[in-house]
């Protein structure tokens, strides 16, 4: 074995990671080579002096408990996961199941605003499909007003609005929110607009609150303890300028 | 307490000493190695299922000299500027200084600081070689290398060593020297 091979192999020799055959190849060239024995002996002088203990770091003597204690808590954290993992899950699920079902309520529930607002409409549009606008058809208030008398708890107030372009049609009894009603009829062209009255109770609604169903608009307010509720394909514009008016009369 | 914990306790535990060898080595610092002993001993009892017996040492030596790669990233602490390249063979026919053969009475303290000086590649083996007595398939396995240059690591890592050695050894002779002038 030459120089440059010993050289190569020497690290092999020195770590006991040679073959039989080899090792002995490198044996005979170290009996016969003094520079690669003073190669080898000087890296068997770093290999033993590298495995002297006194190079090693020893760990801190309190490392091993804390490993122990580490790994009890992990485990802990661990089996209490497993452990309550059907619970947990259940518990997940049923507040996935109870967050969906409460946001679905709050979404369907309906404001009593909004019962009501279905109930006129529904009254509207039914009071024009039968053709059944007025029990009264005058538009004289003197006619319409006295006969809601003996009909009803109260008695709406009733004006004819015609010099300003709603001119009174008549006068309906109606049932809305489990109770009788009465139902103005006004028209303004060929649009016909239901105005519902009944008494209230609750603080006074004083700003007119708008909105639109179905394609009609339907604006409520109420005052001096009455509920007013006006309906009407009428736009909107001239369905708030007729509220105006009617407010100013009452 | 658990079987689990107690078998994975009597096969990590008993390689305490070597994880914190080579932690420390690797990381040069007393505290961070422990740090980074207990995490490599979390990551161990975590993937503990899917150790199928055999080489215990060797598969939470691999373990801790992966935390400690990771450490020293995120610390920025790893000089990979030049990436070794195992190619080259830098062990050429120029032969070890006579010096060296003195060794034996060196202080330890030199030997200490030239290893430490040792770029990280050729530490690791070292001290898993020499310090663990690890053969060179089981260095292959924990720092994921071909034998073949675990082989040539190992032999470059000794060349730098016995050159940072003579080094340091020229210099306390010097010191000596000045000292007893």
């Amino acid at each position: 074995m030459s120089c440059q091979q010993t050289h190569e192999l020497i690290h092999g020799y020195l770590d006991g990671e040679l073959d039989l055959v080899k090792s002995i190849e490198i044996e005979k060239h170290l009996e016969q080579c003094p520079t690669c024995t003073q190669n080898y002996e000087s890296l068997r002088g770093l290999q033993s002096r590298l495995r002297d203990n006194s190079l090693r770091f020893d760990p801190p003597a309190n490392l091993e408990k804390r490993l122990r204690s580490a790994l009890r808590r992990e485990k802990e954290a661990q089996s209490f996961v497993s452990r309550w993992r059907w619970v947990i899950a259940g518990a997940s699920l049923f507040a996935a199941v109870a967050i969906i079902w409460t946001v679905a309520t709050v979404a369907s529930r309906q404001s009593p605003d909004d019962v009501l607002a279905q109930e006129v409409v529904a009254s509207h549009v039914r009071s024009m499909m039968a053709n059944h606008l007025a029990d009264v058809p005058s538009s004289n208030q003197h006619t319409v007003k006295p006969w809601f008398d003996g009909k009803l708890d109260f008695s709406p107030t009733v004006k004819d609005l015609s010099q300003q372009g709603f001119s009174l049609y008549g006068g309906r009894l109606d049932y809305i929110g489990n109770r009788p009603v009465a139902a103005l009829v006004y028209q303004r062209r060929q649009h016909s607009i239901n105005v519902f009255v009944w008494p209230t109770t609750e603080a006074p609604v004083k700003t007119e609150k708008a909105s639109e169903r179905q394609g009609y608009n339907v604006i409520r307010w109420s005052k001096a303890g009455m509920n007013y509720w006006a309906v009407s394909d009428l736009n909107l514009a001239e369905l708030q300028q007729f509220v105006q008016l009617l407010q100013e009369q009452t | 307490m658990d079987q689990r914990t107690v078998r994975f306790e009597e096969v990590a535990l008993p390689h305490l000493a070597a994880a914190y060898n080579l932690a420390r080595w690797l990381i040069h610092n007393d505290q961070d190695a422990e740090d980074v002993v207990q995490e490599s001993f979390m990551r161990a009892f975590k993937s503990f299922h899917g150790y199928y017996g055999g080489n215990s040492r060797a598969w939470l030596l691999t373990i801790v000299r992966n935390t400690c790669y990771t450490w020293l990233q995120k610390n920025r602490m790893l000089m990979l500027s030049d990436p070794i390249d195992d190619k080259i063979d830098e062990l050429g026919l120029d032969f070890a200084d006579p010096e060296l053969l003195f060794l034996r009475s060196v202080d330890a303290r030199i030997v200490r600081a030239s290893l430490e000086e040792l770029p990280v590649e050729f530490r690791e083996v070292v001290v898993l070689r020499e310090m663990e007595e690890m053969s060179y398939k089981e260095i292959a396995n924990v720092v994921d290398l071909p034998l073949g240059t675990v082989m040539s690591r190992l032999a470059r890592g000794r060349k730098r060593l016995q050159a940072l050695l003579t080094k340091r050894m020229g210099k306390e002779a010097s010191i000596e020297l000045s000292a007893n002038a």
